[in-house]
């Protein structure tokens, strides 16, 4: 059986956890911890520690694994070894947090050098009522215009599914050029 | 759905930087921060928005109107402080114009020789440019940007290019933390834009600047530039932010760096089983069916 594997990562609370919790087929395999810094407190209840950890079941042959990385800079020790053999990546943003615009642009940054893969940033939260545009995102990370900059609400399955479908177009492009 | 966020996530600057590409219609206005005791998403503190310091208003991507909350920002306080009005003279038509918008005020002074159209609109420009440089030094205030929103009729606008406003406002940065936030790496590279001829034109660049500029070349990186051009880390920072948020070039990898990521990368691919593409067509069918 074939195994091969898609990495969401992005900021604290970008939405990575939600993102796989509506697409996977089993419940996500979560390591959430209750926050312990109260400033995390404030914007969360519970932040992923180690991973999350999603599966869609194409056939007997084939799976295809989520994983999701800590949102938190203290466990970016997993970074690398997460991204290893990875298909692509989505870069999640909270499109209504500009206060995490930069780390989100240094998270996608950190990725690229790990492996050079087709990757897709997700504008998340586009349901919220001060979520910045896609297009004004694009300018604000300075997203180069080949990179697929996609609206997204990671509560919403379809959404989610563009976002993933978007990503295997752009693999299946670069395979075929 | 207007912008909002806090000049200290978000410069000034970098949304000069975003109304200009974009072309934007709209007012800016900035706010004294209050803080609420809370933390934002990166633990910050949460700043809730105070009494307005700043509005600036932009017209398809140009600056055309900015003020100051506790300044005087009418025509005859603008043309008293260049000096185009003596304080008797500003006194005198405050006191019969109380009434009279700053368009009609300005035709009236026309009318009466007390200045030229040209002086009246140097005034301005000035205005507007001595108020926008003192918002790009703020370090932090929330702010909103509203699209479409433009003020009434009565308002005089001159529109302003912002790509020298954004230059000039660089030139201006004195904080090096500011600086090594903006252009952490001096090891990348800089390039042109697609379009360089049409960024360029209307351009005004320093010596500094266009010494810079000359050595462009995805090969050499930036560290290289300043040692050239013998400038300090602090000025090659502030000449390439400058550069850069006004879209005159870009910061990339330089090939050296590029290939070493490449070849980790690909050391580590190799040990991943290879993905044929007829993996990648089953897994579209089956998101698509989900
Ligand atoms: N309105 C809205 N809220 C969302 C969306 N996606 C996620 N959220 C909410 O945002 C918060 C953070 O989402 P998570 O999925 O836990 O974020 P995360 O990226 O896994 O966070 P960490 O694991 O702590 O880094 C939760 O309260 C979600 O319900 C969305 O598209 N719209
Ligand atoms: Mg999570």
């Amino acid at each position: 059986m074939q195994t091969v594997k898609m990495v969401i990562t992005g900021p604290f609370s970008s939405g990575k956890t939600e993102f796989i919790r509506s697409i996977s087929e089993i419940e996500v395999v979560s390591t959430e911890r209750d926050i312990s810094s109260a400033a995390e407190a404030e914007v969360k209840e519970a932040t992923t520690v180690a991973m999350d950890f999603g599966r869609i079941t194409v056939d007997d042959d084939l799976v295809l694994y989520l994983f999701g990385t800590p949102g938190q800079r203290r466990f970016d020790f997993m970074w690398e070894i997460l991204a290893e053999g990875m298909l692509g990546f989505v870069v999640m943003v909270d499109s209504s947090k500009p206060e995490t615009f930069r780390e989100a642009k240094s998270i996608l940054e950190t990725f690229r050098a790990y492996a050079p893969t087709p990757y897709v940033v997700a504008a998340n939260k586009q349901d919220h009522p001060d979520a910045w545009s896609p297009d004004d995102l694009r300018i604000a990370l300075r997203i180069e215009e080949g990179v697929k900059l996609l609206p997204c609400v990671a509560k919403e399955k379809e959404s989610v599914k563009n976002v993933l479908l978007e990503l295997l177009y752009s693999i299946l492009e670069e395979m075929e050029g | 759905m207007p912008l909002k966020g806090n000049i200290r996530d978000f410069s000034a600057t970098q949304l000069f930087n975003l109304v200009n590409l974009s072309r934007r219609t709209g007012t800016l206005t900035v706010f004294e921060g209050i803080p609420t005791g809370e933390k934002d998403a990166m633990g910050g503190e949460k700043m809730k928005a105070g009494k307005e310091r700043a509005r600036v208003v932009f017209k398809n991507g140009k600056l055309v109107h900015a003020a100051l909350a506790d300044q005087d920002n009418g025509l005859v306080a603008v043309l008293e402080k260049a000096g185009k009005l003596t304080a008797e003279q500003a006194k005198r038509i405050r006191e019969r114009a109380k009434q009279t918008n700053d368009k009609a005020l300005a035709m009236l002074l026309i009318n009466a020789n007390y200045a030229t159209k040209e002086d009246i609109v140097a005034s301005i420009r000035q205005h507007l440019l001595d108020v926008v440089y003192n918002v790009m030094a703020w370090t932090d205030g929330p702010f909103v940007f509203e699209d479409g929103t433009l003020p009434g009729n009565d308002h005089i606008l001159v529109p302003i290019d912002l790509e020298n406003v954004i230059i000039e406002g660089a030139r201006r940065i004195r904080e090096a933390e500011q600086l090594v936030e903006h252009i952490p790496n001096l090891d990348m590279a800089l390039k042109f834009p697609d379009n360089p001829r049409e960024k360029f034109k209307g351009v005004h660049l320093s010596v500094e600047e266009w010494r810079v500029v000359s050595f462009v070349n995805p090969k050499n990186t930036i560290r290289q530039i300043a040692k050239a051009n013998n400038m300090s880390e602090m000025e090659i920072r502030r000449v390439v932010y400058g550069l850069e948020q006004a879209g005159l070039v870009e910061i990339v990898k330089p090939p050296g760096m590029e290939n070493k990521a490449k070849t980790s990368a690909r050391s580590r691919r190799a040990a991943a089983p290879p993905v044929q593409k007829k993996v990648v067509s089953k897994l579209i069918d089956k998101i698509k069916s989900l």
